[in-house]
């Protein structure tokens, strides 16, 4: 039986890939430290894997209190199996009352099993953490219906409350290197036998393009404008000059132009760069629900009655064939000058 | 948004009260041709090459079959979902409705004259993925069916066929071909008879293909059929029974022909309804002017008042009420509105419209054989003044 | 190969607006389908079952009007399909939701065989949690793989090819397992007249909680650990400066100089 007041302190996990924190967990230390002051709790980052105990000294640089730290062979690599494991046992050694956890695939794929196991609430892929006035809890604020809607969940009655939240929502607070905390080793083992996937291969995109976007400053976009998979030669040029990530909305990945994991939007990624600049991108709620929160929304479209310019600070209505050869040579122009 | 909203009513037309049903498969259809098939129709129609590839997709849902009953492994469509499925197939190109709908033009005269084993010879020919062809016309017997040549002589257990047909839907593509031929030219119109005529019996030669104005996507030859021997089991009813077995499958397909017609104007309406938003002139989207408003609407009562009668025929047929009057009607209507509001699409889109890079102008081209085949609007007119004298 | 496919009928979220006056989603009109990440799912369960051989059943959890969707799945491929719908499942969150859905695969089980794979959308586009395919794997206690974009068979092991962030995966695990599904590189197969006409004639059972070796407690609101406090339309931001009437070339030069007045090159 859960009894809630036993549970305390915040948890935020930090996830770890090719042995570096992905920026998401570090991100997450931002509203864990608001959330864990409001309710005069410790911020504790947890991090699993092997060899990884430099990257714990990382977390208390971006805000941690408190490090947990289970490290093993069985867990160089991400399994559903052991990292669950893991985190159940912490969870019920400790007794946090609030998890954070980033919504990369991995994170999607062990917060459920985990809420699951210990029978509490998961509240997923949220644009916005507080506390609720009312009664202390957790608000979680997270789209639904592809954007359309906006709900705010609480899970009032058991703990831990837990809620993944996308890469990108939050920012990183500046790092300080010279922060000292604790950091305590769980000697958690998994056996071989329960692990049960294998990763037998990793293959990473050859395009040789930048297409981490839910780190980038500046994303060049196309979408169903482009007419056809080789105009992307035309937003590849462009992101080059400025040296940007090239995203792409649903109709162009539908179509076949470009592969899926340029997609930005409800079932793509969400990004947060300086500037998100869309051509050819007619701003289904869908596809704003991924980049709504960018700093700066340019917008090219043939169409003025185009959604996208209901969010974009600069906007263009003409014939993207010939706006982006000019912007792209007076880039290269301005670039030459420097 | 508006855009989108009026994409969404666009599709729930209610030309055809379906139930949701019916309707799952019409949306079927429509999904399959406009996916499959309408990214690849302006090529086919410039270089006039035959479609065999997406006439294959089109098989493998079984459109080629679709009214062939379930009993011979047909879909066993109802008629009206049937025409529903045709007007979509016509909006996206009426030559591959043709195509589609010409075989089942060649199993109408086995169902209405066929027994169970020439029912069951002809739709194991067609549902594996064929076509079939309805040989009547002739170079000198286009109207006026009394003046086929072809003959067909009893000998034995077998009978010879010899003559040459023109103008024949899917004459060069087809593995079955339903003949009509004088078994006694004596008797003119009486001396008619219909048989069924496998591809692979020897003697049968594919002549000229037409270089066709429009429909460019279904195949028009020449067949040519040179002492063809058929066993007397082909024999579709009895000799003499020829000309009404035609007749009746004319009357029975001509509001499935009107409706691939009507799919036409409904296509030239919409592409017209998108154009006249997109183009801006003197400062506004030409759709806020009256002029082109009034032209849109009166396109839409011809277009609608054309698919009503297609309704209205198969109703009747459905009832068991005679039909061929409103048939014909159907056929006609549905003929000259299809080249009308074509026409007016054409205008609509100004120097556009008359640009082969625009998709109208191949829809006046399509549109204008629509008066002509299955029976010209003059023979219509015909048949509905006999009707009206009678 | 025995296959079960978790499918939900979902309205087409990208045919949904919002009432511009009281601020809420018009749902009328609004049509119905096949969650789009479960009919990739139910594609791969066809994919496998030609080349392994077997049987798929569709399962979803949802009321009488979710029987169209399944109809839909049964038309392209899956052989068999089962509705499970009670008014005591109302309110389920995801965790009430899998708990359902896994009552119901064991209790098919015990009627029928069990099952060797059971494949889900990676997310429903209502709800966009994600989270009931892996909640299904820890109800059943199977291991799991999440985004699939691929997945074969081979005796009993699975090899499934699987997107991770910015790069791919090769993951293998064993029968019995769970698997969602993202959008796969395949041609969605489409149905034919036949079978649509052929599956809308067919009789869906409806399964309700008696059928099921169930905790009620555990289902619809009493059983959701997770609440809605409220509910509303995302603001958008107001809009910026607009560019329009020019040619090409003068709008981009002159988005350039608005750029560079803002400093933001």
């Amino acid at each position: 039986m859960n009894i809630l007041e036993d549970y305390k302190n915040l948890w935020v996990y930090i996830e770890v890939v090719d042995g570096k924190a992905k920026s998401v967990g570090l991100e997450l230390l931002n509203p864990g430290r608001r959330l864990a002051t409001i309710n005069n709790e410790k911020l504790i980052a947890v991090v699993i894997g092997n060899d990884v105990y430099d990257i714990a000294k990382i977390a208390i640089a971006y805000g941690a209190d408190e490090v947990i730290l289970v490290e093993g062979l069985e867990y160089k690599e991400y399994s559903t199996d052991g990292y669950a494991n893991v985190l159940e046992k912490l969870v019920a050694k400790y007794k946090p009352s609030t998890l954070l956890i980033g919504a990369t695939n991995n994170g999607r794929d062990v917060a459920p099993r985990l809420s699951c196991r210990i029978k509490t609430g998961l509240t997923a892929d949220c644009t916005g953490i507080d506390i609720d006035e009312e009664s202390g809890n957790v608000a979680w604020t997270r789209p639904a219906f592809g954007g359309n809607l906006m709900a705010t969940i609480l899970c009032p009655n058991t703990r831990p409350q837990i809620g993944t939240v996308r890469p990108g929502v939050f920012k990183k607070i500046e790092p300080d290197f010279t922060r000292e905390a604790k950091i305590s080793r769980e000697k958690i083992h998994t056996p071989k036998e329960e692990i049960r996937t294998k990763l037998i291969e990793c293959i990473k995109e050859t395009s040789g393009e930048l297409v981490n976007l839910e780190e980038a400053k500046i994303i060049v976009s196309g979408g169903r404008g482009l007419g056809k998979a080789e105009n992307f030669s035309l937003i590849r040029e462009f992101a080059e000059v400025l040296g940007a990530s090239v995203g792409s909305s649903r109709a162009a990945v539908d179509a076949g132009w470009i592969s899926h994991i340029n997609q930005v939007g409800q079932t793509g990624k969400t990004v947060q760069p300086k500037i998100y600049i869309a051509c050819g991108i007619s701003g289904a709620v869908q596809h704003l629900a991924g980049m709504n929160s960018s700093d700066i929304i340019i917008a090219i479209n043939k169409d003025e009655d185009a959604p996208i310019f209901n969010v974009a600070n600069y906007g263009i209505v003409g014939n993207l064939f010939e706006v982006l050869p000019v912007l792209i040579e007076e880039f290269k122009k301005i670039k030459n000058d420097k | 948004m508006l855009n989108r909203l009026n994409k969404y009513l666009g599709g729930k037309k209610m030309g055809y009260i379906l139930n949701e049903e019916q309707n799952s498969l019409v949306d079927m259809v429509e999904k399959f041709m406009t996916n499959e098939v309408k990214p690849h129709v302006a090529e086919f129609d410039i270089t006039g090459e035959f479609p065999k590839e997406l006439y294959k997709k089109a098989f493998e849902l079984g459109l080629h079959c679709i009214d062939i009953p379930e009993e011979f492994g047909g879909g066993g469509v109802d008629y009206l979902t049937a025409a529903a499925i045709y007007e979509e197939i016509g909006k996206v190109d009426a030559g591959f409705a043709t195509g589609l709908c010409a075989t089942s033009l060649a199993l109408k005269p086995v169902l209405i004259a066929g027994t169970p084993e020439q029912k069951k010879l002809f739709s194991d020919i067609i549902i594996p993925g064929a076509f079939g062809a309805f040989c009547l016309t002739e170079p000198d017997a286009g109207s006026d069916a009394g003046s086929i040549r072809t003959t067909a002589v009893r000998d034995g257990d077998e009978y010879i066929i010899n003559g040459g047909k023109c103008f024949i839907t899917n004459g060069g593509v087809s593995d079955v071909y339903v003949v009509f031929a004088s078994t006694d030219k004596s008797k003119g119109l009486k001396g008619l008879t219909a048989f069924i005529v496998e591809r692979s019996r020897a003697g049968i030669t594919v002549g000229k293909e037409e270089n066709k104005m429009g429909i460019r996507l279904s195949n028009t030859s020449e067949v040519i059929f040179e002492d063809v021997r058929i066993p007397v089991t082909n024999l579709l009813g009895k000799e003499g029974d020829g000309f009404k077995i035609a007749m009746k499958t004319l009357d029975l397909s001509r509001p499935f022909v009107g409706v691939i017609a009507v799919g036409i104007a409904q296509r030239a309406i919409d592409e017209s309804i998108k154009y006249s938003k997109e183009r801006i002139t003197f400062g506004k989207p030409i759709a806020k002017f009256q002029a082109i408003q009034f032209m849109l609407a009166d396109m839409d009562i011809e277009t609608e008042a054309a698919r009503q009668m297609v309704v209205h025929a198969i109703q009747l047929i459905l009832a068991n009420k005679p039909y061929s009057r409103e048939a014909a009607i159907a056929k006609c209507l549905a003929g000259d509105v299809a080249v009308k509001v074509a026409l007016d699409a054409i205008q609509i889109l100004g120097g556009y419209g008359y640009s082969r890079d625009y998709p109208v102008e191949k829809l006046l081209r399509d549109a204008k054989i629509f008066q002509i085949f299955e029976g010209t609007n003059q023979i219509q007119r015909v048949i509905i003044a006999g009707q009206l004298l009678k | 190969m025995n296959i079960l496919v978790c499918v939900k009928q979902v309205p087409d979220t990208t045919e949904i607006k919002i009432d511009p006056i009281t601020n809420t989603l018009i749902r009328a009109g609004v049509p119905s389908i096949v969650n789009p990440f479960d009919a990739y799912a139910l594609d791969l369960a066809v994919r496998i079952k030609e080349t392994n051989g077997g049987l798929i059943t569709v399962l979803s959890m949802g009321p009488e009007q979710a029987k169209a969707a399944l109809k839909e799945c049964l038309s392209v491929g899956a052989d068999k399909a089962i509705l499970v719908s009670d008014r005591a499942f109302g309110g389920s969150d995801t965790l009430a939701t899998s708990y359902i859905l896994s009552t119901t695969i064991k209790a098919i089980e015990n009627k029928t065989e069990k099952f060797d794979l059971i494949l889900c959308g990676k997310q429903a586009i209502d709800g966009d949690t994600g989270q009931v395919g892996p909640e299904i794997a820890e109800h059943l206690g199977y291991a799991q793989v999440t985004y699939a974009e691929d997945i074969t068979v081979d005796g009993k092991i699975v090899r499934v090819t699987r997107e991770n962030d910015d790069r791919h995966e090769i993951i293998e695990t064993q029968i019995p397992a769970v698997i969602t599904v993202i959008k796969t590189a395949y041609e969605p197969k489409y149905a034919t007249i036949r079978s649509k006409m052929a599956a809308n004639r067919v009789q869906i059972p409806t399964m309700t909680s008696g059928d099921l070796d169930i905790d009620l407690e555990r289902a619809g609101l009493k059983g959701s650990p997770t609440k809605v406090k409220k509910t509303f339309t995302p603001q958008l931001k107001k809009s910026g400066i607009i560019i329009k009437g020019e040619t090409g070339s003068e709008s981009a030069l002159k988005l350039i100089s608005l750029l560079s007045d803002a400093r933001l090159i």
